[in-house]
């Protein structure tokens, strides 16, 4: 591929966008604006990710993408290949050997290193958002620190339903400062929020990187009587018979049966290629 | 046995080849050529360039052609197109007076220096399905005129003249450029301006039809709209004087609103303005409605709480390709967000059924 700048964008946006990561990471938690561009896929479908990755990557890096934890849902088939045909980089399925990841709604079950970087898509940046829909408004909250209404709205939760009926994109306080929207990723994955490698969140369309940088203080909001609580299915994944990743739920008949199985389809095959084998796994099924 | 689903990358190659298929439609009939896109679909070329921000028929028919006559598909390949090209300046404002007019008209005055030219126009034309077009045939060639040599002056102008119609601030600042820089709020004018030109024609409408019908009603007269060719000119630094590059065809609408007076301002005229790539009509209009909804603070009137005042509401949401991106995202796979969903409406109701368990044994 010749026709297009490594990585397709051309250098000036690629430092454009690079100079908002490093505010980003300079302020953690804080939502940068930048100069999104149209990308040849449609906003909302990781055109956030997808500036930050190809501001991040280099030649020598290697690739991966998921979407939903999987390497081989269909949008990150598409951005792998965008990514393989446009930058020429190496590409991977394997966690451990990836430099760069692109994630949509999960973060990997195997603890990221110091030498990678996790790039987010995210659809909403604000995580105050569905409280107040006006931009100048929530950038005023943040800028004030006033995050009443959020803890509002988590009471209301208790009050109404007995829990914080948030799920997933649970709203998360970064280094005692900024209220963060983790992305959709389900609250399962918050405690992982602190870790060692750089996290990126890119928002094409609302036109906003944020970052949180290798070992932030990330704390899921919850209150001393109702703590926060990382929830899955109670089950163990029925191919690897892993107890503690996140689990996809897969209808298998009409007359109801369902089965478990891991999110993170790579550490799924990674765990069976090991020898473990879950309720309906089968030795060779990896 | 469960297999996990494999085969995404197959599965799109597939889609992908089907989908060229069905574009190209019967081969037992004739494909379309650009040519006859750029010429007989020439409003549908026109609302591709504007809302995809650039003006070229030639590559505004191909993707006319490459998206089945989806426009909004269109309009975001030419986005897409238009963001990796390399920009080595800017023109000098064209000069709308300069127009060489095809249609020229204004609902105030009954005549004016360089008169009604209606040109080609659907307006008067009864709405009855010609038949005769199905079957093909010669066009009768149009009765021809000698265009005006001198250039049409702007019906504002002669309102201006005798002052009962606001003045617009002249400044020297560079406008700013919404694809370049994050789009802030407040935003000036020219921002509004750049981002309504660029924006949906449908939502721009119906956007505008609401000031029509009562949501912040300024009743407009369409002092003037305009469609025809401008030069644009450029100054190159090597010869240190500017000079024709090319040519747009443009639309143009000057609005003339209602105005009682503010404390600060007598009782005049006010402005709306629309300005569009093409031969673009309704949404010059449109926009030079809504433009002047947006203008309600800079001239003392009350937020009566319309949408079409409110600039974060219509700037936030005018644009179709970030709107169809959001919108059509929710077909990606959802199900690691749903499966959690889903774990807390079970446990919900598992508590919820418990506690009406307890109410009931209380009871007992």
């Amino acid at each position: 591929m010749s026709e297009y700048n490594f990585a397709y964008l051309d250098e000036q946006t690629k430092r454009m966008i690079r100079r908002a990561i490093l505010k980003g990471l300079a302020v953690p938690g804080y939502q940068v604006p930048f100069a999104s561009r149209e990308m040849p896929m449609p906003y909302g479908w990781g055109t956030g990710g997808v500036q930050v990755s190809a501001a991040t990557l280099t030649p020598e890096d290697t690739f991966k993408v998921i979407d939903q934890g999987a390497d081989d849902t269909t949008n990150a088939v598409s951005i792998r290949k965008f990514f393989e045909n446009t930058a020429g980089v190496a590409v991977t399925e394997e966690t451990e050997k990836a430099t760069v990841i692109q994630t949509r709604h999960r973060i990997p079950e195997a603890e990221l290193t110091e030498d990678q970087i996790l790039v987010y898509q995210v659809p909403i940046p604000e995580p105050l958002r569905f409280l107040e829909p006006r931009e100048t408004e929530t950038r005023k909250m943040h800028s004030l620190e006033e995050y009443g209404l959020m803890h509002v709205k988590l009471y209301e939760d208790i009050s109404q339903h007995g829990d914080i009926a948030t799920s997933y994109a649970y709203p998360v306080m970064v280094q005692d400062r900024y209220v963060m929207d983790p992305s959709p990723i389900p609250k399962f994955d918050n405690p992982k929020l602190e870790m060692s490698a750089i996290q990126l969140f890119g928002a094409g369309r609302e036109q906003r990187i944020y970052a949180v940088p290798p070992h932030t203080k990330v704390v899921s909001l919850d209150f001393e009587d109702y703590p926060f609580e990382a929830t899955k299915a109670d089950h163990a994944c029925d191919l690897c018979g892993a107890e503690n990743s996140y689990l996809d739920e897969v209808i298998l008949d009409d007359a109801g049966n369902r089965m478990f199985v891991c999110s993170d389809t790579d550490y799924c095959r990674s765990r069976r290629a090991a020898g473990h084998v879950g309720r309906l796994g089968t030795e060779d099924a990896a | 046995m469960y297999v996990a689903v494999k085969g995404g990358e197959r599965a799109i190659e597939n889609a992908h080849a089907w989908l060229a298929e069905e574009r190209r439609g019967d081969t037992s009939v004739a494909e379309l050529s650009i040519a006859q896109i750029r010429e007989q679909l020439s409003l549908a070329v026109n609302r591709v360039m504007a809302e995809g921000s650039l003006f070229d028929p030639d590559l505004a028919a191909l993707a006319i052609k490459q998206s089945r006559g989806d426009l909004i598909e269109a309009i975001f390949l030419i986005r897409a197109y238009r963001t990796t090209l390399p920009r080595f300046g800017a023109s000098l404002p064209v000069e709308t007076g300069d127009m060489a007019c095809d249609r020229r008209i204004s609902a105030t005055f009954k005549d004016a220096p360089g008169g009604q030219v209606l040109g080609p126009t659907f307006d008067y034309t009864h709405r009855l399905l010609d038949f005769k077009l199905a079957a093909e045939g010669e066009v009768a060639p149009a009765a021809e005129g000698t265009p005006r040599e001198e250039a049409t002056p702007h019906i504002t102008e002669f309102l201006q003249g005798e002052d009962v119609i606001q003045r617009e601030p002249v400044g020297e600042a560079v406008p700013g450029d919404l694809t370049r820089e994050p789009m802030e709020f407040p935003a000036d004018r020219a921002l509004r301006l750049q981002s309504l030109t660029r924006g949906d024609e449908g939502f721009i409408l119906g956007m505008a039809y609401s000031t029509q019908r009562g949501y912040a009603r300024n009743h407009a007269f369409v002092g003037e709209l305009r469609i025809g060719k401008v030069a644009v000119e450029m100054e190159i630094p090597e010869l240190g004087f500017a000079i024709e590059i090319g040519e747009l065809e443009l639309t143009e609408c000057e609005t003339v609103n209602q105005f009682q007076g503010s404390k600060t301002e007598p009782p005049q005229f006010t402005r709306g303005y629309g300005l569009v790539f093409g031969q673009s009509e309704r949404k010059s209009i449109a926009m030079a409605l809504v433009d002047r909804a947006l203008r309600w603070e800079e001239l003392g009137e009350d937020n009566l709480g319309a949408v079409a005042q409110d600039e974060e509401f219509v700037l936030s949401h005018s644009d179709n390709i970030q709107a169809t991106g959001f919108l059509e995202h929710i077909k990606l796979p959802h199900y690691v967000d749903f499966q959690s969903e889903l774990e807390l409406v079970r446990k919900l109701r598992r508590e919820a059924e418990e506690r009406t368990a307890g109410y009931q044994e209380a009871a007992e």
